[in-house]
């Protein structure tokens, strides 16, 4: 039964709602600095070259410009994991890489500046896909990388961080299973999370050790810690305009801090960078390329007995998180599926393409996606109903896995099967599935087929969250809480937790900005972690706010505190509400300032279920995704309206679409990207909409006061697949690759020739 | 209006600019988009590609919606621009019912969209008094949400329709 609240789980207007409806909230591009510069950035026309020569001096001279870089005058800071990328360098590895900056007093200036920087180029070949690039005798994009790989380690994660799910004794899985299958799958199409708004950011710098950073990040004190790392220790303050749109992708724009801070040292001045929509496309992050090859065993029953193989892994030209969504990808692999005997390697691979870095999903959906088609290739020789599948082999209470830090976590969440029974339910899971490679219905050349795809993670719970909470004497309280609104309704959230906890109305409840200077430390809203995690810490924050007040008012009152309760700006006995002291009575002018931490917690994963319905014309090859159901349950619902917003965003993001037609089509000639704008880059419109269903459940989870967790970055992650196996099912054919081309349905063999 | 000189009608205001390179001038190369956010600091208009593809940066041109990124400011000489910033009544700071729909929906989730969707929307209501459901997914097919909040924009739309009675 779930608890009656007064805010938690109603329906109640975003905080900044108005702010956006009258267009008055405020994003990196609307925000304007006194003597502000404007930077550009010229970029290498080669995949992998050697700069010989660079001059700038005509460049420099133009009217308007007041700073001009390149590698030879760029400061030594370093990004990258492990440290491997300076501002600049004289070695440039993919179309796109930055070849010298120029900051000038307009955007024109600038760019035309671009123009008079003569450079020569030394072409060195190329390599772009993983498999070439690990052979010997590749082009070698590093030196300290040889064979083109990274390491693994990801130091921030802990000292063991997961590079590979390794336990038990393969072979004696595979001598057990009673169907062994070996194959491969690639989700190498990179396709672009590309959220609306283009990244951007402004620094200045107010004292030679002081940077003052202005982004579009939705964590901006990771930000500043980030930053501190990389660029020698300094100072930074880390403040957050209103976010665009990220899906993780805005969170560390290292990068483009480096290019505008080094810029604003030499001139002196602010210096914004923000990005156009091409840069946005081919010089900013996509999804990691994926392939999985190996073998899987299970037994005719559908237990899984041995998963063997390769997870190779392509970052482009660089990796500043890929390791750490490698150790992820280890992580929900083991939730999805219960196996004794595992042995997956993966391998970690730069290539001479825009590199891919952080985005929803991260790691899990990019292994699921290349690693459940070779599955469901078992699953088929079985005879096993995938959806039957999930259900008995996602992770339950009691259920044990390694996660990202290499220790071994036991789940105390909840059994989603209810919510898996309640989606198939919903989706009709039961009449559309006909068994493997069976379309659900045919009508002459159209063909429906189902699939669904499961996904979970534990990150919920990642990483450490501060927070502070201030009542004030009018009745009113403050949030401290670095976590910027990205659209996922969090800063509005947290309000109401606060806001529940004080039991005040939701008016009276702010949230201070979202800047470094004013709040403890916040890893920020990334991987779900937003309600467990940021709410634990405010949760804790106002709880601890609250005790104050009321052993202030047990002076007053003359009573234990735990006789008080506080409702709308009074104290009151709770055997007397009717005898009440306002806040601003307990002493002249006097604040009360709770603080509230959380520490890391693996061991409450959350959960999500796609399942899809796709219409497959096999004349013209067109998928039309018809409808889909997601499906979970989240303890306990916060703000219904966003919920349901993350759900829906399952269709965004490079998320199920993936499977069909997003894709950044790199051309491995030129080494260029052929489609970085948004015509060529296909999305899905208004007019394409499927019908969304969502089922949510509310059993109380294990985590805070309110028994809930976090949802919106796993939406995506199980899409892909399904599709994959929806499409499947209406054609009579296995897929190993994406996504999936109107020819490829075409070359179908046998095609059309299926009988009702 | 001077040679070489440009009136923009905007939100109610006119506003006088010359055209030319210098500060505070208007080029002929300026777009619209540029001029109310850079010249007039409307900044509620949003420019997502800057290229005519995504929609963000819809205004509404003589009551009509058009890409303000792909439309010269020279060319709105004497026109009446209409941007987010001017549909709340400006004496009592009522919201146009179609703002006020996308808030009760809570039709957005950056709200990066929701400007460019706002406009749109609000020029079709005022040519269609009952659009059907094709007919306003025609005039939003242009707009590109990437959080997907789609579903909760057809839903503000139905409710703004609601509000006409
Ligand atoms: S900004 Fe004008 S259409 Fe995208
Ligand atoms: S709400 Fe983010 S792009 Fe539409």
């Amino acid at each position: 039964m779930q608890r009656e609240y007064r805010f938690i789980g109603r329906e109640t207007a975003r905080k900044d709602g108005l702010g956006i409806v009258r267009g008055r909230e405020k994003f990196i591009d609307d925000l304007k600095l006194p003597g502000m510069l404007q930077a550009k950035i010229l970029r290498s026309p080669h995949p992998h070259a050697l700069i010989k020569y660079i001059d700038t001096s005509r460049a420099a001279k133009l009217d308007g410009v007041k700073a001009v870089l390149t590698y030879k005058d760029t400061p030594p800071w370093k990004g990258g994991l492990p440290p491997h990328l300076g501002v600049l360098s004289n070695v440039l590895r993919y179309t796109g890489d930055a070849v010298a900056l120029v900051a000038a007093e307009t955007e024109e200036a600038a760019e035309m500046a671009l123009d008079y920087i003569d450079v020569e180029y030394v072409p060195l070949e190329a390599v772009y896909d993983a498999e070439e690039a690990i052979k010997p005798g590749a082009p070698q994009l590093y030196p300290q990388f040889p064979g083109n790989s990274f390491p693994l380690a990801c130091p921030w994660m802990g000292e063991n961080s997961l590079q590979e799910v390794a336990m038990g004794d393969v072979e004696r899985g595979f001598a057990e299973a009673d169907i062994v299958v070996e194959g491969s799958c690639r989700y190498d199409n990179i396709p672009n999370p590309l959220p609306l708004e283009p990244p951007g950011v402004i620094a200045a710098w107010e004292g030679p050790r002081d940077l003052t950073v202005w982004s579009s990040t939705q964590t901006p004190y990771f930000l500043k810690m980030m930053l501190h790392y990389t660029m020698g220790r300094i100072n930074v303050r880390s403040i957050a305009a209103h976010c665009g749109g990220s899906f993780g992708t805005k969170a560390v724009p290292w990068q483009l801090v480096f290019y505008a801070a080094a810029l604003a040292r030499v001139s002196k001045r602010p210096v914004k960078l923000f990005y156009s929509k091409a840069e946005h496309f081919a010089a900013y992050t996509l999804r990691l390329g994926s392939a999985f090859s190996g073998k899987i065993g299970i037994k005719k029953d559908g237990r899984v007995m041995a998963v063997a193989g390769e997870w190779l892994i392509n970052s482009g030209y660089c990796s500043d998180a890929a390791q750490g969504m490698v150790a992820v990808g280890c992580g929900e692999v083991q939730l999805l599926i219960r196996c004794p005997n595992w042995a997956v390697k993966p391998k970690l691979v730069c290539t001479n393409r825009n590199a891919s870095k952080m985005v929803r999903g991260y790691g899990g959906q990019e292994l699921e996606a290349a690693f459940l088609p070779v599955l469901n290739l078992a699953l088929a020789k079985a005879g096993v109903d995938p959806f039957v599948f999930f259900k008995q082999n996602y992770v339950k209470p009691g259920d044990d896995y390694f996660w990202r830090d290499g220790n071994r976590w036991v789940c105390r969440g909840i059994d989603y099967s209810a919510a898996m029974e309640k989606g198939a339910e919903v989706f009709g899971w039961k009449e559309k599935w006909k068994g493997w490679l069976k379309p659900s219905s045919v009508d002459g050349p159209h063909r429906t087929g189902v699939g669904v795809g499961v996904h979970g993670n534990a990150d919920v719970g990642e990483d450490v969250s501060e927070a502070y909470v201030r009542l004030d004497p009018d009745a009113t309280c403050v949030i401290y809480s670095c976590v910027s609104e990205h659209g996922t309704g969090q800063r509005s959230s947290l309000c109401k937790m606060v806001a529940e906890v004080l039991n005040i109305p939701l008016e009276a409840v702010s949230l201070a900005p979202p800047d470094s200077l004013v709040n403890p430390y916040e890893f920020g809203p990334v991987g779900s972690r937003g309600t467990y995690a940021i709410g634990s810490a405010v949760i804790r924050a106002a709880e601890d706010a609250k005790r104050k007040l009321l052993s202030r008012g047990a002076a007053l009152f003359q009573c234990p505190a735990e006789e008080l309760e506080t409702k709308d700006g009074f104290i009151f006995r709770k055997d007397d509400p009717e005898n009440k002291l306002p806040w601003k009575a307990t002493g002249f002018d006097q604040t009360y300032m709770g603080y509230g931490r959380f520490e890391p917690d693996f061991s409450v994963p959350n959960f999500v279920m796609i399942f899809v319905e796709v219409e497959v014309d096999m004349e013209t090859g067109k998928i039309a995704v018809k409808r889909v159901v997601g499906a979970t349950d989240v303890g306990q619902i916060i703000d219904p309206q966003s919920l349901l917003h993350q759900m829906h965003g399952c269709l965004g993001s490079a998320g199920l679409d993936s499977a069909i037609f997003e894709e950044s089509v790199l051309d491995k000639k030129l080494g260029r990207i052929l489609n970085p704008n948004m015509v060529d880059y296909k999305w899905r419109t208004f007019l394409e909409l499927p019908v969304f269903e969502a089922v949510i459940l509310e059993t109380p989870i294990n985590t805070h006061l309110f028994n809930s967790v976090g949802f919106g970055e796993i939406v995506t992650s199980p899409a892909p697949s399904a599709v994959l196996m929806a499409v499947s099912n209406a054609v009579g054919r296995f897929f190993d690759t994406y996504p999936i081309t109107p020819e490829m349905i075409l070359q179908t063999p046998g095609k059309g020739r299926l009988k009702a | 209006m001077k040679e070489n000189g440009l009136l923009l009608m905007v939100n109610g205001q006119s506003y006088e600019f010359k055209i030319g390179t210098g500060p505070g001038e208007v080029s002929p190369s300026h777009t619209l988009a540029r001029t109310l956010r850079e010249d007039l600091g409307l900044t509620g208009t949003k420019v997502g590609c800057n290229k005519g593809e995504c929609g963000a940066c819809t205004v509404l041109l003589e009551g009509t919606p058009v890409l303000s990124c792909l439309t010269l400011t020279v060319e709105c000489n004497g026109k009446r621009v209409t941007t987010i910033e001017g549909l709340e009544d400006p004496e009592t700071g009522e919201l146009d019912p179609v703002q006020q729909s996308f808030l009760e929906s809570g039709a957005f989730q950056c709200g990066f969209c929701t400007p460019g969707m706002i406009m749109t929307v609000k020029a079709l209501l005022g040519d269609m008094p009952a659009p059907t459901e094709l007919e306003i997914k025609e005039a939003l097919s242009g707009h590109y949400c990437r959080c997907i909040s789609h579903y909760h924009v057809l839903d503000a739309v139905g409710r703004a329709i609601g509000k006409r009675g």
